[in-house]
């Protein structure tokens, strides 16, 4: 019994924990989906985005103009790897790893040292893991968060609606088609990625906050934990869930969905250490089906049919 | 209208890989003029369409569409004077968007793309109007993803795209080399349609002898890089596949080899 009340109250912080990186996984929806990029930018400006909203905090500035601040630095390590990417040539992937490495130093020179506690009885915060229970509904962490997502994806999807945002679109999808209809694809890449990181920071700021401090090691594995929602949110909610709006909300469920297994996955007294080492066998699988599906259980169709 | 002048171009000089493409190629175009170009493999037919839009640069030479300097242009600033149509049918069209989208990103090309809405509702009726003169039924189908169309479908939608916002050039890369010979008919016919009606300028590039005699004002040769043969007019029309291959041979002191060109006679 202990273990399903254990699992019963750790339910809320659960849920709160897995819509933030939820909204770490819509950014990373936007490089990996749209864009057609594997962008491991990301492990290191979600810690950038903490950094920069606890130090500015803790310096005294409002915390909304925190939070602004923080998207725009997250914007910022996007816009390096797009230059590292589209200006000099670099891989995509070998691009986010570069910036991901030197945001490492930077992070640590941004805290001043590893680890830097942003506490939630001497700051007025925006979502805290104390703000779970007993608390007025737009208190709770739940709700402001849900509100995050909800706000997130409608801008989304309206920006992905409209004539740039389709050029965008068109970018991820085809490079020769975008060129040839007079699209700049490398300056599109450069704001995808910009776009894609800023929400990355944000989903790290509100982290931070939640946690109650900004540490260095924070966004390690976070593109693991993003792939895993956007796989977990399209194998339960794919077929019902068509229109672009609603993918992004099964991509923010897949984050809670993924965080409420590792929570069950805790209580059930697995070794903590392993839990990376599971998540990423459990996406490498993940990624995998479609290509065993191609190759070994592909059926030719009977009797060809032809359309002119 | 296309003005090509003196353009060399060589891929991986100095190396084991060294190939000469493009050697002192001239030719310009008239408004109006719907050009065949035909030529072996390696002869410099489809380089000369990619120097035209800008895949990459020329080493030298200078190239002029409608009387402004492209040369240094980078292709997606060109494309605004261009409507392409490529070999390959998934290039030409973004396969996970929808056949509207794809119609709506086309009929912008060459405009500054703002944050009005990708799509009007009046565009919606109009591309509706433009796919039905393609007779494929594709009409009823414009919010599926292209990726769900055959090749030629693809083919037929990218031709539409390229000429939804009226070019100054339009740029047919063997467009219907991949296609099966009735569909590759029938793409064909529509490419002379949409030509003629819209009295675009054309480039089309093709293996086929007889393709390049039937359609067009005039035909040209590549061989090595550059035009050798450049014919329009009374005596295009009475060209024969026979007569090519022998101008072939004494325009260059070469036995046409090309068994996909001799094949498809």
């Amino acid at each position: 019994m202990s273990i399903i009340t254990s699992i019963i109250n750790a339910l809320p912080g659960a849920v709160a924990q897995g819509l933030i990186w939820g909204i770490m996984a819509i950014g990373l929806y936007i490089t990996y989906k749209l864009l057609n990029i594997s962008d491991l930018t990301v492990d290191g400006s979600m810690c950038t985005g903490a950094a920069v909203c606890v130090m500015l905090t803790i310096a005294g500035m409002p915390l909304p103009l925190a939070m602004v601040c923080a998207v725009i630095a997250g914007m910022l390590t996007g816009f390096v790897t797009g230059i590292f990417h589209t200006f000099m040539g670099i891989p995509a992937i070998l691009a986010g790893i570069l910036t991901q490495l030197s945001l490492y130093s930077v992070n640590l020179k941004i805290m001043g040292k590893a680890n830097q506690a942003l506490s939630v009885r001497n700051y007025d915060l925006l979502v805290s893991l104390q703000y779970i229970r007993n608390v007025p509904l737009w208190k709770n962490a739940i709700f402001v968060v849900a509100a995050f997502v909800v706000v997130l994806i409608a801008i989304l999807y309206w920006f992905f609606g409209t004539e740039y945002g389709c050029s965008l679109r068109a970018t991820g999808s085809n490079l020769n088609m975008s060129r040839a209809q007079g699209i700049n694809t490398s300056f599109n890449t450069v704001i995808g990625l910009m776009l894609s990181n800023g929400i990355v920071a944000l989903s790290g700021a509100l982290l931070a906050q939640y946690q109650g401090f900004a540490d260095v090691q924070m966004g390690r594995g976070a593109i693991v934990i993003g792939l895993a929602a956007i796989i977990i949110g399209n194998a339960v909610f794919g077929k019902i869930f068509k229109n672009f709006a609603f993918k992004l909300l099964a991509v923010a469920f897949g984050g809670v969905i993924y965080y409420i297994v590792y929570q069950i996955v805790i209580c059930l007294g697995i070794d903590p250490d392993l839990l990376k080492l599971l998540s990423a066998m459990v996406v490498a699988v993940f990624l995998a089906i479609p290509y065993w599906k191609k190759t070994y259980f592909s059926v030719p169709k009977k009797g060809g049919n032809q359309n002119a | 209208m296309l003005e090509i002048k003196n353009i060399y171009k060589t891929f991986n000089p100095g190396t084991i890989n060294q190939k000469v493409a493009l050697n002192n190629l001239n030719l310009t175009l008239n408004d109006g003029d719907f050009v065949t170009v035909i030529g072996g493999n390696g002869a410099g037919k489809s380089t000369m369409l990619n120097a035209i839009s800008g895949v990459w640069k020329p080493d030298s030479g200078r190239i002029t569409i409608d009387g402004v300097d492209v040369t240094g242009m980078p292709e997606h600033k060109r494309a605004r004077f261009l409507g392409r149509v490529f070999q390959d049918p998934m290039l030409g069209t973004a396969a996970d968007m929808s056949i509207q989208e794809n119609m709506a990103l086309a009929l912008r090309r060459g405009n500054r793309r703002g944050l009005g809405w990708g799509i009007t509702e009046k565009e919606k009726a109009q591309f509706k109007e433009a796919l039905k003169t393609l007779d494929l039924g594709l009409e009823s189908r414009v919010t599926s993803k292209v990726g769900l169309l055959s090749g030629g479908q693809r083919q037929a939608v990218t031709l539409l795209m390229a000429t939804l916002k009226k070019p100054k050039l339009l740029l047919l890369d063997e467009h219907t080399a991949a296609l099966d010979p009735k569909t590759a008919a029938k793409v064909l016919e529509l490419s002379e349609k949409i030509v003629e009606e819209n009295h675009l300028t054309a480039l089309m590039v093709t293996h086929n002898m007889k393709d390049a005699i039937r359609y067009g004002n005039r035909l040209i040769m590549m061989h090595e890089g550059h035009v050798i043969f450049d014919v329009s007019g009374e005596e295009k029309k009475n060209l024969t596949v026979e007569g090519l291959v022998e101008m072939f041979s004494t325009a260059s002191g070469e036995e046409f080899a090309n068994d996909r060109a001799l094949l498809s006679k």
